[in-house]
Parts: structure tokens; C-alpha cells; sequence
């Protein structure tokens, strides 16, 4: 079993990690974190506009994006994955890659998740601030800019990890429509060996569990950092006793 | 490109019935999912708070695999690996008894499972220990504090992420259309192949979708609510 499983990663390594690369389209598991980063860097000024939206006082504002929100959250990824194989040519009229159709789809997907991770962290932080801030003659922007959103976005970071490992996982529905990912190039390796489906499945199982457990390790370490300054405690010092934490923030719904 | 009707698929009576067994296979796999999950949670909670490392570690690396392996290659893993690896017998069984619905009904299941499991031990851990010893100093045993003191308040403490991950579990059946389950968004599929009627049909599966969300989360919430004590729950 673990001789198969070491075969095919010794065959297969370069198709898993690059896709068809120099001869096709990029893919394997470089396209995977590819997807997953720019929708996430896309995504994100996306999700303060819509947070902005949702907070405003300004019904013809709020009501869309609450509505959007809801939808995001009360529909499966798959659906929306399939709204946009066929809405997103005909909208552009043109031939799209399906990278770039999921990547749209987990723009809108993320973004709405991401809008709510923000408003939270906007509403955590108080309306004090705000008024503070307004009281010392920032304008409404201006307040937003200097200084609820620095504070908000940072005590945020943790949250944002955990949607990024989240879009990682949810690159792999990009199989429906064909992307090139490391799903895709994990169930070509199937069809081509035909007789090792569960080492293939396996091995791509626990290529997911590497990447997004270290990040999760990762969101854990700065999520413990993040709490100690807020707590107005510096960088631990070797020895000392580690504090006690709040419930984790881990993962998004 | 035809003009929008959605009466070509509502007036359809085979579309319709298609939708309807969807739908029916959707409601099989999710609540059956949903028991798995929830009585393995239990289980996995009950180790949890046993002494004896061995248990403990082992839930921890179960709760880590099915939290970082994206729920959809667990599928496949079930389907398209651990299916061939079956005795010849079991295998023939399940092929003869759609085995996609019962591998979608176990990877959904096991994977959830985890995730309950971790709601419930965060409910129950934010309870402060002072409980636990107040109810044993008031004659409580360790069982008896735990069903009348600690589990009703670490219940209600783990509601709202009960409720998210039962809507999410929910929204998860869909990725059954992989291993070919005939559950909603494969009906979805069918018919768009069928009619044509791409956007009529999309439409429609999002809206009941949605419509079931909605109906999952309001049931939640008026769960959540009922269960605070403020609000006339029965302990």
C-alpha cells in the first residue's frame, strides 16, 4: 500500500504539482493555492465595500447586500458554482477559462463571508470609537480609514486565515466545471493508473490535510499573539505561562 | 435562446416529478447524515472527556483530518477508493442497494460528526467549573450534575454553531452530485439537459435551496431562543 502510494507521488509528482504545465494549462496543486489566493486578495475590497454597505444607514444600501448575504450563506457553493459556468459567458460574451469562472464564483461566495467576518469585527470594536473619532474631526471616511478599520482588520486576521484555508477547500468544486486544480489532476492520475483509486484519493486527501493544517496551525499561533496585545501584554517571554484563551475562531459557519 | 417561462418547468409534470424526487433524496441523505453525525459526536465527545490519552489524541486526529480535508475529496475517497477495497460481497450488496447514496449518507455523516462533536465540547468547555463542583456540593453525582447542570447549559451554549453546521450540512448533500447521487442539484442538472431552460431551472433549485436554508436557520433560531431561560424554557 504505502509502496503503491510512493510509485505513483515518484510518477506523478510534477502533474500533481504543475498541472500540465509547459505543454497546457497550469494546474495540480500550484493552481489550487493560485485560485485560492487571488480570490481571496480580490475578494477583500470587495467584502469592506459590502461590510460598508451592510452597516450604512441607508436602506437602499443595506437591504441588497443583506439580501446577498443571506443567499451566499443559504445556498450551496455548487448551485452558485453552476450559476456562473452559465451566466458568466453569456454576461461576457466571450470563451472564459473556468479559472477565471470559479474564480468569480468564490469572489462573490468569499466576499459575502469576508463581509460579515468585517461588519463583526466593525460592531466588536464599539460605536465609541466612531464617535471619538468623528468628535476629533475626522469625517466619516476619514474615522473609517485612520482608525476603525486598522484596529477592526487586525484583531480580524485570525478570521481571514480561516476563510483562506476555507477557499482552499472550496477550490475543489472547481472539478464540477473542470479546472484544472489538484483534484482534477489527482482523478486524471486515476484514469490513466484505473487500478489504484484509493491510493490515488488518498494521497490527494492528505495533501489537503498538509496545507491547510499547517495554515491552520499558523492562524492558531497569531490568533494567541493577537489576543495577548489586545490584552496590553507583550511578546511572551521564554518560561512564562500561556494565557488562557477565548473560544477559538478557527473556521467560518 | 428562449424567451423566460417558468411555466415550461412548473407546467412540466415529469420535470416535476424529478424536482420532487430531488428533493426527496436531498431530505434522505441530510437527515440521515445528520443522525450519523450527531450520535458520533456524542461518541467522540464521550471519549473526549474520559481520562487516557490514547482516546483523547485519537478524536483530536479525527476532528483534524475531517476539518482540513475538503469535505468533497472525502467523498470521492469513499466512493471512488474505500468502495473498491470492500469485500466482493459487501461490495455487490451495496452496488445492488444505490451505494451512492450510502456513501454519500457515511462521508457526509463522518464528516460532520467532527465538527458537532467540536461544537459541543466548546459549549460545554465555556461552562466555569464552579458549576460542576456547586452541583456535586449540592449533592449532585458526576452524572447526575452533568444531565440537570452542565449538558442543558452547554447545549444551549452550542446551539447557534449546531444550527450553522446543521445548514451547512444541508448545503454539503449537494456535493453528492459527484459520486452521482440522484439528489436535488443532480434533478437540477437533468432537467437543464432535458429542457434546455437553464436559468428557469437554476432558478428554481436555488430558490428551494434557499427556501430550506432559511427554514433550517429560523428553526434554529427559535430553538436558540426558546432554550434561554428568559424566555419560558422549561429548565
Amino acid at each position: 500500500m504505502i509502496h503503491d502510494m510512493i510509485a505513483i507521488i515518484d510518477e506523478y509528482w510534477l502533474l500533481l504539482l504543475i498541472g500540465q504545465y509547459p505543454n497546457g494549462p497550469l494546474g495540480g496543486l500550484a493552481n489550487t493555492l493560485i485560485l485560492s489566493a487571488l480570490s481571496i486578495v480580490i475578494a477583500f475590497p470587495f467584502a469592506i465595500l459590502l461590510a460598508f454597505a451592510r452597516l450604512s444607514s441607508y436602506r437602499a444600501l443595506r437591504w441588497p447586500v443583506t439580501v446577498l448575504v443571506y443567499v451566499t450563506r443559504g445556498v450551496p457553493l455548487l448551485m452558485l458554482v453552476l450559476w456562473s459556468y452559465f451566466l458568466v459567458p453569456l454576461l461576457t460574451g466571450a470563451d472564459v477559462p473556468s479559472f477565471l469562472t470559479m474564480l468569480a464564483t468564490l469572489v462573490v461566495y468569499q466576499g459575502a463571508f469576508l463581509s460579515e467576518i468585517i461588519r463583526a469585527g466593525i460592531v466588536a470594536l464599539g460605536q465609541g470609537q466612531m464617535d471619538a473619532a468623528r468628535a476629533l474631526g475626522h469625517s466619516w471616511f476619514g474615522a473609517m480609514r485612520y482608525v476603525i478599520l486598522p484596529q477592526a482588520l487586525y484583531n480580524m486576521i485570525p478570521s481571514m486565515l480561516s476563510t483562506f484555508v476555507a477557499t482552499i477547500k472550496d477550490t475543489t468544486l472547481g472539478y464540477v466545471i473542470n479546472v484544472p486544480d489538484l483534484t482534477f489532476a489527482a482523478s486524471q492520475v486515476n484514469n490513466q493508473l484505473l487500478t489504484q483509486p484509493f491510493q490515488v484519493f488518498l494521497i490527494l486527501a492528505l495533501t489537503y490535510y498538509v496545507i491547510c493544517w499547517s495554515l491552520t496551525a499558523l492562524t492558531n499561533v497569531v490568533e494567541r499573539r493577537i489576543t495577548r496585545r489586545r490584552a496590553g501584554l507583550g511578546p511572551r517571554r521564554r518560561g512564562e505561562i500561556a494565557l488562557p484563551l477565548t473560544p477559538k475562531v478557527t473556521e467560518q459557519l | 435562446m428562449k424567451g423566460f417561462d417558468l411555466a415550461a418547468i412548473l407546467g412540466n409534470a415529469e420535470y416535476m416529478a424529478m424536482l420532487a424526487h430531488g428533493i426527496q433524496i436531498t431530505f434522505v441523505i441530510a437527515i440521515c447524515s445528520w443522525l450519523l453525525a450527531m450520535s458520533l459526536a456524542l461518541v467522540l465527545l464521550a471519549i473526549r472527556f474520559s481520562p487516557g490519552r490514547i482516546g483523547n489524541s485519537a478524536v483530536a486526529a479525527y476532528v483534524s483530518y475531517h476539518r482540513n480535508v475538503p469535505t468533497l475529496v472525502q467523498l470521492m475517497l469513499w466512493y471512488f477508493g474505500i468502495y473498491t477495497l470492500l469485500p466482493s460481497g459487501i461490495a455487490d450488496w451495496l452496488s445492488a442497494h444505490s451505494a451512492e447514496m450510502v456513501f454519500a449518507i457515511i462521508g457526509l455523516g463522518l464528516c460532520q460528526a467532527a465538527y458537532f462533536s467540536e461544537d459541543l465540547r466548546s459549549g460545554l468547555r465555556s461552562i466555569s467549573p464552579g458549576q460542576m463542583e456547586a452541583a456535586r456540593a449540592l449533592g449532585h453525582g458526576y452524572i447526575s450534575a452533568m444531565r440537570y447542570v452542565l449538558i442543558p447549559q452547554g447545549v444551549r451554549n452550542a446551539l447557534p454553531a449546531l444550527v450553522n453546521h446543521s445548514v451547512s450540512l444541508f448545503k454539503n448533500s449537494s456535493l453528492a452530485i459527484v459520486i452521482g447521487a440522484p439528489e436535488l442539484s443532480h434533478a437540477v442538472k437533468e432537467i437543464e439537459n432535458l429542457s434546455f431552460r437553464t436559468f428557469e431551472i437554476y432558478l428554481i433549485g436555488t430558490v428551494l435551496y434557499l427556501v430550506f436554508s432559511l427554514i433550517i436557520m429560523a428553526a434554529g433560531a427559535w430553538l436558540t431562543w426558546r432554550a434561554d431561560p428568559l424566555n419560558g424554557a422549561s429548565r
